[in-house]
């Protein structure tokens, strides 16, 4: 079941140009290295056995670094497999700033947090709104705009999105 | 830009000429990505979902609003429920008296309020940071449309006047170039901005949560830079939870843009939890989550008062997607600047600018009360439907802008023309409404009068001081060819001549009823049905009764619809009790029976009719199914046929039909896309919006020509369910359009 999640992820992933890998725990260290691109910085990762300590990501930025960054390492609460949508929660650590401003994003997520379609998404947010996590965003692929006349990747929030999958949590 | 004086027809001509060519592409482009994104889902089961998550929370509305209050204010942070928009704007002002500058996220309901213009009257410095509203903010122009303010600007408009404005080292020219100046430039704003204001595409009651859909990212960044968010939601915004939202999801970003879901779903339940954001400090990000502050601003602006409005009601449904648009051939052709009142644009405008609060209005949606220049551009509502099955929610938007084009005839002034309309028309409406529109909706009666005096009623009209005399006072465009009423009728021909079924084979007996203009004008398209039914075996009658009370309808006139509507069941009934089949050669009337009698009728009453009534090649279609022989029709032989079908048959699915048919019989049959032909029965007709008419006929003749293939090729004959269609493409292509029921007729050369 999970192993169809995961493919159907990578599937959905790859349609709307947004980079995965998939790792374990104890190979994170490789993969993260691969997916950042230039300065970086982050929010720590809640998940066992993997972390950002010794990474080249600086946890937590000042609001420069933030500004100026090119790849920003975040972890995320789920995703949906049909469209590659992650769920990118408000942390206290500042998850939703560090997502967002920049152009480069790095999503850290258990594969055991993939669920199939938007209902079952909504299903698990009500759970977790009734345990005070209650602001996330559903990010699917790049920010993009139209509005000057042809699609235009990369506008207010990033140009680029690379997922790490968690395959053993 | 716009002069003020300027006439309906000029504004029609210059916009078609202006930003015409980029709303088509826009629009087109939209309207094709929703076919195909809806496609991928099971549309039905969504849009019946949602509208009844939309019916039961506007019902609820009073109890979600307290439900919202209670939750945002345990929360940390404030509700305010503004009665109109001086109330918001007062409110909103006094939130940000210490700002000295807000950046904003795309918003209608701020633009229904002139929020701008008052905070910048207060002193603060507002930018819009949606790339379109930013291009329009800097323009200071109005959105042409729903979702994409600045649809009608092509990349050199924009160019220009980005280049005016910022005189950058070097010239802007590409999207690239345009997109990354303004995304540097607005990024600077939205860091050193002191409040964050955003709209919601839907708030959840139950926990406070504001639901933001974007793709560009600047909702998000301007809801958490910023320590202080502002949002502000008309009421209707309000659903329970996030129970009801996955409906939602999935259907607005397809709707909309075609997309599958929108690049950014943002739940948030402010004051959020993520740490406030200094870009002068040099200390690590972290904290600060008590300085958050989040006010809520609900607006009513008379969205209580369409709440209580039988008809305006299903306004407060809309999730403002856009689709009505994108679908409406009148508006991709000229976008929201002709079709759209002073805040909102398309089909839907109609319902919102009728019942919001206008400047001195008391939001009254009474018959009398609504401001007939804030909703005159309903008349580009042609009632084509196409926008029923596009919207998401199933809001009746042609219904919506008839209720409310009745009430503006009902609510116009008496004029000097009307006495002299009198005597034709003798119908149930208001002594002052629009006489060409009177003209229109009592075709019937005209018809009559121009059959029982042809041809001399034919060489009369078509002259020229007659023609003039139209054009001024009914304005009937001197351009179109006028109908040619023949001298016998269809039911005067079923009258004198002896059906001609010897050994009907099925069992079922038919009741042709005629439309108006088969009745009167193209009497042998009425014939051929008859004929094709009664090769098939079918005993085939013409009714007594002429038309369903189409035309009124699509003037506003609906008590002179009502009264159409009972008589045509009185009439026809009998038929139905004594097991006859009820068969329309025009689409539009068929459409009448099947879609609008049950807003006229009692409900089993129209239900009944509704049953009973096909269109012919339906008809035909079961005929065969049912394993009728189809040997004694004319067969096709291979030869190729483009074939436009009617806009309202295409709502109810019954293109499909036709094309089934004409395919069995052996024709070549391609089929055209555009949504209506623009002639939309008297629409084409009047000089108001000849233009236009034409602009959407061209387009559809493009298809046509395009279908021909290389040059050397036979043309393909072009084949058109309804009688608008068939007039339009014989004016537009000098060649004349057939019925697909004239192709069957056995008797055909």
């Amino acid at each position: 079941m999970s192993r169809t999640l995961a493919a159907t992820f990578s599937d959905a992933l790859d349609g709307i140009g947004v980079g995965s890998t998939r790792t374990t725990a104890a190979e994170f260290p490789a993969a993260l290295a691969a997916a950042i691109e230039g300065a970086a910085v982050g929010t720590p990762l809640p998940f066992d056995g993997v972390s950002l300590d010794g990474a080249d990501v600086t946890v937590p930025p000042t609001p420069d670094q933030l500004r100026t960054a090119t790849t920003g390492v975040t972890p995320v609460f789920g995703g949906i497999a049909e469209y590659g949508s992650v769920i990118v929660e408000s942390r206290p650590e500042g998850d939703e700033l560090v997502a967002l401003y920049p152009e480069r994003h790095v999503a850290v997520l258990r594969e055991s947090d993939l669920v199939a379609g938007v209902d079952d998404a909504t299903d698990s947010l009500r759970e977790r709104f009734a345990g005070g996590r209650d602001s996330a965003v559903l990010a699917t692929g790049v920010s993009a705009t139209a509005d000057m006349g042809a699609t235009i990747e990369g506008v207010h929030g990033p140009r680029e999105v690379s997922v790490i999958v968690l395959s053993d949590r | 830009m716009s002069a003020d004086n300027e006439s309906r027809a000029e504004r029609i001509r210059r916009l078609l000429a202006t930003e015409g060519p980029t709303v088509k592409q826009n629009a087109q482009g939209f309207n094709e990505g929703r076919y195909a994104a809806m496609a991928d889902v099971d549309g039905e089961r969504l849009r019946t979902e949602a509208r009844a998550i939309k019916e039961d929370a506007i019902e609820r509305l009073p109890e979600l609003i307290e439900t919202v209050r209670e939750r945002v204010e345990e929360n940390g942070g404030t509700v305010y429920l503004a009665d109109d928009a001086a109330d918001a704007n007062e409110h909103i002002a006094a939130v940000c008296e210490d700002a000295d500058s807000l950046v904003k996220s795309k918003s209608m309901t701020t633009e229904e309020l002139d929020v701008n213009e008052h905070l910048e009257a207060a002193g603060v410095d507002v930018t819009e940071t949606d790339l379109g509203e930013f291009v329009l903010q800097v323009a200071d122009e109005a959105p042409s449309h729903l979702i994409a303010p600045g649809f009608h600007k092509s990349t050199d408009e924009i160019a220009d006047l980005f280049n005016a404005r910022f005189d950058p080292a070097e010239p802007l020219e590409t999207p690239a170039e345009l997109t990354a100046f303004a995304r540097d430039h607005l990024g600077e704003r939205i860091r050193v901005a002191d409040v964050g204001m955003t709209g919601a595409n839907f708030v959840l009651a139950e926990s406070g949560t504001i639901t933001l859909v974007t793709n560009e990212g600047n909702a998000r960044k301007c809801a958490v830079t910023p320590d202080t968010h502002v949002a502000v939601a008309g009421v209707e915004k309000l659903i329970p939870s996030v129970d009801e939202l996955g409906p939602m999801i999935e259907l607005l970003a397809r709707s909309a843009t075609g997309q599958d879901i929108s690049q950014y779903v943002s739940l948030l339940t402010p004051p959020t939890d993520s740490p406030t954001i200094d870009f002068d400090s040099e200390d690590p990000i972290g904290g600060g989550q008590g300085d958050r502050e989040f006010h809520l601003v609900l607006i009513d602006n008379g969205r209580f008062e369409m709440r209580e409005d039988e008809d305006l009601r299903e306004t407060l449904y809309c999730v403002r997607c856009g689709a009505c648009s994108n679908a409406c051939a009148n508006f991709q052709h000229v976008g929201g600047h002709a079709f759209g009142g002073e805040t909102y644009t398309g089909g839907i405008a109609t319902g919102w600018e009728a019942g919001i609060g206008g400047e001195e209005s008391t939001a009254s949606t009474d018959a009398g009360s609504i401001s007939p220049a804030s909703v005159e551009f309903n008349d580009l509502c042609t009632g084509c439907s196409r926008c029923v099955n596009a919207c998401p929610v199933k809001i009746d938007v042609p219904w919506i802008n008839t209720v409310v084009r009745d009430r503006l005839n009902r609510g116009a002034d008496p004029s000097g023309f009307e006495s002299l309309v009198d005597g034709l028309v003798p119908d149930a409406e208001s002594a002052g409404m629009d006489w060409g529109k009177r003209a229109f909706g009592n075709v019937d009666a005209l018809a009559r009068l121009g059959t029982a005096t042809a041809p001399v009623s034919n060489w009369l009209a078509d002259s020229a001081p007659v023609r003039a005399l139209l054009e001024r006072g009914l304005g009937i465009d001197a351009r179109r060819d006028l109908p040619v009423f023949q001298r016998e009728t269809l039911r005067d021909w079923d009258q004198r001549r002896t059906p001609e079924v010897e050994s009907p084979r099925t069992d079922r007996e038919v009741v042709l009823v005629p439309d108006v203009f088969t009745n009167h004008v193209d009497v042998d398209r009425g014939k051929a049905a008859v004929r094709t039914l009664e090769a098939l075996g079918v005993p085939v009658r013409v009714a007594d009764v002429v038309g369903t009370g189409r035309e009124p309808f699509s003037q506003g006139m609906i008590a002179t619809a009502r009264e159409r509507a009972e008589s045509v069941v009185d009439g026809l009934s009998p038929h139905l009790d004594a097991g006859r089949d009820l068969v329309f050669v025009e689409p539009s009337d068929l459409a009448m029976v099947r879609a609008e009698y049950d807003k006229l009728l009692p409900e089993a009453q129209a239900e009944t009719l509704a049953e009973g009534s096909f269109e012919v090649l339906e008809y035909v279609y079961g005929l065969l199914e049912n394993g009728v022989d189809p040997a004694p029709l004319t067969r096709g032989d291979g030869e190729r046929l483009t074939y436009h079908a009617h806009c309202q048959q295409r709502t109810l699915g019954l293109d499909a039909h036709t094309e089934a048919v004409l395919g069995r019989l052996g024709y070549d049959v391609a089929t055209t896309a555009a949504e209506c032909c623009g002639m939309a029965g008297s629409f084409g007709y009047k000089s108001d919006y000849y233009d236009l008419s034409v602009a959407v006929g061209e387009s559809l003749v493009e298809e046509v020509e395009a279908a021909e293939g290389t040059a050397g090729d036979a043309d393909r004959r072009v084949v058109a369910s309804g009688t608008s269609c068939a007039e339009q493409l014989t004016d537009l292509l000098d060649r004349s359009a057939t019925h697909p029921v004239e192709l069957l007729e056995p008797e055909r050369e």
